[in-house]
């Protein structure tokens, strides 16, 4: 006779009338399988963790974001935020549907230029742009944003030096109705520093402003303070035609919509709170359409959009290690997925299922990373089933940010596999090997030998 | 050691303390148990029957098993042998 599937005795107190916080929703329900492919059979052929990244999540996000934006508004242009991941698979799948580069470095820079990304359709945004950096784009016709004084000045004396006339604009940061508001980036609305450094530009014949750039926050909660960003960015434009008779050609909204992922300390899942494209896109175009901006010349919206198109793309496939009991009696299973690879799990509450079929039985647990250090927790408390070491765990809305902030601490960075539209798997960014960290090192020749 | 003798087990999980008026829930396979544990077997015997029936191996068996008692004592459902 075949033995039936062993799971541990388990036996809990029953609170009545004491519901429980985390027990809204039971996330026991199984993944085994990613777009079609068993999860079981990528930790086999990949090892344990493992990225995954579905190829399908990512065009039908971005498609459904587009949708969203398309039809409110004539002129619409995405581009992809290569610091929420900039693995070049990832990148040419949006460059594939479309998106433009977004980047905020010499290296991300580089990077879209490997990736074939023509010159003039980079953004080039952040606070450090290097004189080399700012050389290159503007020989490459790349929109260069400027964030500050020092940078206006630097770009009209390249400008100069190279005789050309780079096409920038500025970032603008605004007070939107968000705490905290991020006013470190670029110039001022209420102060009227950016319609001082608009004017500064409009009047210096070594500058082309093409457009205005607002960021207003990361994981924005609430569609309405884009309506109060568009507004602002709207005025400035039409204060521009007024004075200027002079038409800007795009305003780039930034990025910030909120993923699917409940943020740390939300009473509600993100999946039923965050507002959808749909809201965003409303709240966008409504201001920049009743605006006084004339219609004839309606700016192209540019949207930089980066955590809310791929997170849900990506998922984290781990195994139990171990089992423990903590001395206050509560369950703890330590998994093979630590915070180093895992940065998300300082803001999130992600997301955590079994990978294989269960019981009903559950316990409340406290989930570790395999880690020697306190900070290693995925998550404080979750109600999984009766998992065994070697069973295999699927973490959720993993694909923004990790795959660029991971460290490389303690242990080395695992693969990264896409699944394309049929259902093959590829791995797209290798592990790392002991070599890969030691290659970089030098040991001084008097530090090479000694005796124990 | 013994489950106390007033504690009512049904065949579905639940569990009743009259003395404490708590209630609990077990899985199948702690119901297992715990039948066993009342029947007078011995943590062998009970490993035995176990291993028979299911999928695990002596090592993890026995951590579990031991983890079952100890919230089991934690919850005072259980008693020492005269
Ligand atoms: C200028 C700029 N654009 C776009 C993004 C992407 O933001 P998000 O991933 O929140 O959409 C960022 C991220 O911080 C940013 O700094």
């Amino acid at each position: 006779m075949e033995k039936l599937r062993y799971e541990r005795p388990i036996i809990k107190k029953l609170e009545t009338g004491m519901p429980n916080k985390f027990g809204m929703r039971t996330e026991y329900t199984p993944m085994t399988h990613i777009d079609g492919v068993a999860v079981k059979e990528l930790i086999k052929e990949y090892g344990s963790p493992l990225f995954v990244l579905s190829e399908k999540t990512m065009r039908n996000t971005l498609k459904s974001a587009k949708q969203a934006f398309t039809t409110r508004y004539p002129k619409v242009q995405f581009a992809w935020s290569y610091k929420t991941n900039y693995l070049d698979a990832v990148c040419n799948v949006f460059h594939q549907e479309g998106s433009w580069a977004e980047v905020v470095s010499g290296f991300e820079y580089q990077k879209a230029l490997d990736n074939h990304v023509p010159g003039n359709k980079i953004i080039f945004n952040g606070p450090d742009k290097s004189d080399s950096d700012l050389k290159r784009a503007i020989s490459n016709d790349s929109y260069i944003h400027i964030d500050h004084l020092e940078e206006l000045y630097s770009v009209i004396s390249i400008a100069k030096e190279l005789n050309k006339k780079p096409r920038v604009s500025i970032r603008v940061n605004m007070d939107t109705g968000i705490y905290p508001m991020w006013d470190r980036f670029g110039f001022n609305y209420e102060n009227g520093q950016a319609w001082d450094a608009i004017n500064k530009i409009m009047l210096s014949e070594h500058l082309e402003l093409v457009g205005l750039h607002s960021h207003i926050g990361t994981f924005m909660l609430s569609a309405n303070a884009y309506a109060v960003a568009a507004f602002k960015l709207a005025d400035l434009t039409v204060n521009i035609q007024r004075k200027y008779d002079y038409h800007l050609k795009y305003l780039d909204l930034g990025g910030g919509f909120a993923s699917k992922n409940t943020l740390k300390g939300s009473f509600l899942p993100g999946a039923d709170i965050s507002p959808t494209f749909n809201d965003f896109a409303e709240a966008i175009t409504g201001s920049l359409i009743n605006s006084e901006i004339d219609p004839h010349h309606l700016p192209v919206l540019i949207l930089e959009t980066g955590r809310a198109l791929i997170d849900e793309a990506g998922f984290l496939l781990g195994s139990v290690v171990a089992n423990k009991r903590l001395s206050t009696g509560k369950r703890a299973t330590i998994i093979d997925v630590g915070v180093n690879i895992m940065f998300t799990s300082f803001w999130y509450e992600h997301k955590l299922t079994p990978a294989q079929e269960f019981t009903h039985y559950t316990e409340d647990t406290i989930v570790y990373g395999p880690l020697c250090m306190n900070i290693d927790v995925i998550r404080e408390n979750v109600n999984l089933p009766l998992l065994n070491k070697g069973d295999q765990v699927v973490i959720h809305y993993v694909g923004a940010y990790n795959m660029t902030q991971w460290m490389q601490f303690i242990t080395l960075r695992p693969k990264v596999v896409m699944i394309d539209l049929k259902g093959k798997s590829h791995i797209i960014r290798d592990n790392e090997t002991n070599s890969s960290i030691t290659s970089l090192e030098k040991i001084p020749e008097h530090l090479m030998k000694f005796e124990l | 050691m013994n489950i106390k003798k007033n504690i009512a087990l049904s065949d579905t999980g639940f569990i009743f303390n009259p003395s404490t008026g708590e209630s609990f829930s077990v899985n199948p396979i702690g119901v297992e148990i715990i039948k066993l544990i009342r029947d007078g077997k011995e943590k062998d015997q009970i490993k035995e029957s176990i291993l028979e029936k299911y999928q695990t191996d002596d090592a993890t068996f026995e951590r579990d098993y031991y983890d079952f008692v100890n919230i089991m004592n934690h919850y005072n459902l259980t008693e020492i042998d005269e």
